[in-house]
């Protein structure tokens, strides 16, 4: 279906087409599109990569999502050794899991009852992706990027999140190679919580610190 | 490079705690330290280890020798003047050495 015979019809139910209709992105060839294209092309033609080797890569990279961060903070939580091992190399302690972060460096921010952690990347849109999947809209947004590091107690506040004056907000502006993870505040009454019940609380908000963890 | 080693990197120096500040200059094209970071004094609070240059990685070169990188810490009230929050508010922000100049002299 086109968009212009979409627009054919009546317009008397209730969705919001600018919201739900996305334009295609590839309605414009740029330079750096064209260039993908021809080098994409160029390397499938010499066969050093295929066409299905390149989906898998895609399918791999949209695959990836919270439940890998989940799973180390799960972890920290109900083991304090790790926890240890995991503030002081954040990429040894992913390994350790399994879980690949790359040649990225990764920090590991604890909360505490004095000190709440937020990330954010105002050069772009850095971001763990290997742990949290692709990064939320509002997170690559002006908005967020720009007021994240000046009031960033209101920002919270818009999140719901309310930080106590006696709790120090300490922003990570991730501009360079390292990429960060916030280790939330285990909540209270989850004492008798097994790992796995305990990683499905660490929400990908509380791990960019824009939330606290669920409670149960 | 001709003639630069791989592992070529610029030797550290600085430790955590140390006073530090911002270099505030102006340059043109790719670079990493955020405009409302520069001038301001913070603390080391940690060093990163040493990665090629992306400023120049940016222009194709090989960013060698490598620059360490730091974890600044400054206050929150000190990067802007009119911060609303609390006093023990602060930002940690990735900082280059070559942005980076020992502080402790006449602030400007």
């Amino acid at each position: 279906m086109s968009s212009l015979d979409h627009h054919d019809h009546d317009h008397d139910h209730a969705h919001d087409h600018a919201r739900t209709l996305r334009k295609d992105q590839d309605d414009t060839i740029t330079h750096y599109r064209a260039m993908e294209i021809a080098v994409r092309e160029l390397l499938i033609e010499k066969g050093i990569i295929t066409p299905d080797g390149v989906r898998r890569a895609v399918e791999f990279m949209d695959g990836r999502n919270p439940e890998y961060g989940a799973r180390m903070v799960a972890r920290a939580w109900v083991d304090p050794a790790y926890k240890l091992r995991m503030l002081k190399d954040g990429s040894a302690a992913a390994a350790e899991l399994g879980l690949d972060v790359g040649p990225l460096k990764l920090v590991v921010v604890e909360n505490t009852p004095t000190l709440h952690n937020m990330i954010v990347c105002t050069l772009c849109s850095c971001y763990p992706r290997n742990l949290l999947g692709l990064p939320p809209d509002w997170y690559k947004s002006r908005n967020y990027r720009s007021r994240a590091v000046n009031e960033p107690r209101v920002v919270l506040r818009e999140f719901g999140t309310v930080i106590p004056d006696d709790v120090e907000v300490r922003v990570h502006d991730s501009t360079a190679d390292m990429r960060y993870l916030v280790l939330p505040r285990r909540p209270a009454g989850t004492e008798t919580l097994d790992e796995a019940a305990l990683a499905r609380l660490v929400t990908r908000d509380s791990m960019v610190g824009v939330a606290l963890a669920d409670t149960p | 490079m001709t003639g630069t080693p791989p592992n070529a990197a610029y030797p550290p120096r600085f430790k955590t705690g140390d006073t530090v500040k911002v270099l505030k200059v102006d340059v043109p094209g790719h670079v990493r330290t955020p405009w409302y970071i520069r001038g301001h004094v913070g603390t080391i609070e940690r060093y990163c280890g040493a990665f090629p240059n992306p400023e120049e990685l940016a222009y194709a070169r090989s960013g060698l020798p490598a620059q360490p990188l730091y974890r600044v810490q400054f206050r929150q009230r000190d990067v802007w003047p009119d911060y609303a929050g609390p006093a023990h508010d602060t930002i940690d922000i990735e900082i280059y050495q070559h942005w980076l100049e020992p502080a402790g002299g006449a602030s400007r």
